[in-house]
C-alpha cells in the first residue's frame, strides 16, 4: 500500500536528482569556467537541499528521528558552495583563465588592468 | 521500505552515477585547471546527495555523520586548491 509520505519523499528525491543531473549536464556542456561554475554552484546546492530534506521526512515518519545532522548538512552546503565557487571563480581570473569567444562583455578588464599598473608603479 | 520506494532510490542512484562519470570526464580532460577543481567538486555534492539515497535506501541512521564530513571535506579542498591556484601557497599572511 503506497502511502502519501513515500510519494511526497519520492517526488523530493526525483527532484533533486533532476537539478543534480542538470548541473553535470551543465558542467558537461557549458563553453567556460565562469558559466560552468553557474551551472554547479547554483543546481548543485539545491539537489543536495532536496534529496537530503527527502531523507529527513524519511528518518521522520519511518523511524520517528529528527535528525539534527542532516538539516545541519543542508544548511553547510547551503552556506558554502557560493563561498567555494566565488573563490575558484576570483582564482580562474586572477591566474588568466579566459572567457568564452561567445561572451560579449568582461566588465572587471579594466579595473583589474589598472590595479596591477597601480601596483607595477609602486613596486618601482 | 516499500517496493516503489526502492525502485525510485535505484533510479535516483543511477542517475547520480551518471553524472558523476559525466565529472569524471570533465575533471580529466578540463582545459584548465579552475574547470578540473570546479569538477571535483561537484563530485563531492554529488557524493553527499548519492549517500543520502543510499541512507534511504538502506533504511539506516548510520550515514548522516557521513553526509556532514564529506561535506566539510569538500568544502576545505576547494578552498585550499582555490587558494593554491591563485598564490602559489595555501596559508599566506599577507594582506590582500
Amino acid at each position: 500500500m503506497l502511502s502519501l509520505i513515500e510519494v511526497v519523499i519520492s517526488i523530493l528525491l526525483l527532484i533533486g536528482t533532476f537539478f543534480v543531473f542538470s548541473s553535470s549536464l551543465g558542467l558537461l556542456r557549458f563553453p567556460d569556467v565562469y558559466s560552468r561554475l553557474h551551472a554547479a554552484t547554483k543546481s548543485a546546492t539545491l539537489g543536495v537541499a532536496g534529496v537530503l530534506l527527502a531523507a529527513f521526512l524519511f528518518f521522520l515518519f519511518d523511524e520517528d528521528m529528527v535528525s539534527g545532522k542532516l538539516i545541519l548538512g543542508i544548511l553547510f552546503v547551503l552556506l558554502t558552495a557560493p563561498v567555494s565557487g566565488h573563490m575558484i571563480s576570483r582564482a580562474a581570473y586572477r591566474t588568466g583563465v579566459p572567457l568564452s569567444d561567445r561572451s560579449i562583455k568582461d566588465e572587471l578588464h579594466d579595473i583589474y588592468n589598472e590595479k596591477k599598473m597601480d601596483q607595477n608603479d609602486s613596486m618601482d | 521500505m516499500s517496493p516503489f520506494l526502492n525502485t525510485v532510490t535505484w533510479i535516483c542512484l543511477i542517475v547520480n552515477a551518471i553524472s558523476i562519470a559525466m565529472l569524471l570526464y570533465r575533471a580529466i580532460k578540463g582545459p584548465s585547471n579552475p574547470d578540473r577543481v570546479v569538477a571535483i567538486d561537484t563530485i563531492g555534492i554529488n557524493l553527499i546527495s548519492m549517500t543520502g539515497i543510499i541512507a534511504i535506501h538502506l533504511n539506516t541512521t548510520q550515514l548522516n555523520d557521513i553526509i556532514l564530513l564529506i561535506g566539510i571535506l569538500t568544502f576545505i579542498a576547494t578552498v585550499a586548491i582555490a587558494k593554491f591556484l591563485e598564490k602559489g601557497v595555501i596559508i599566506d599572511r599577507s594582506r590582500d
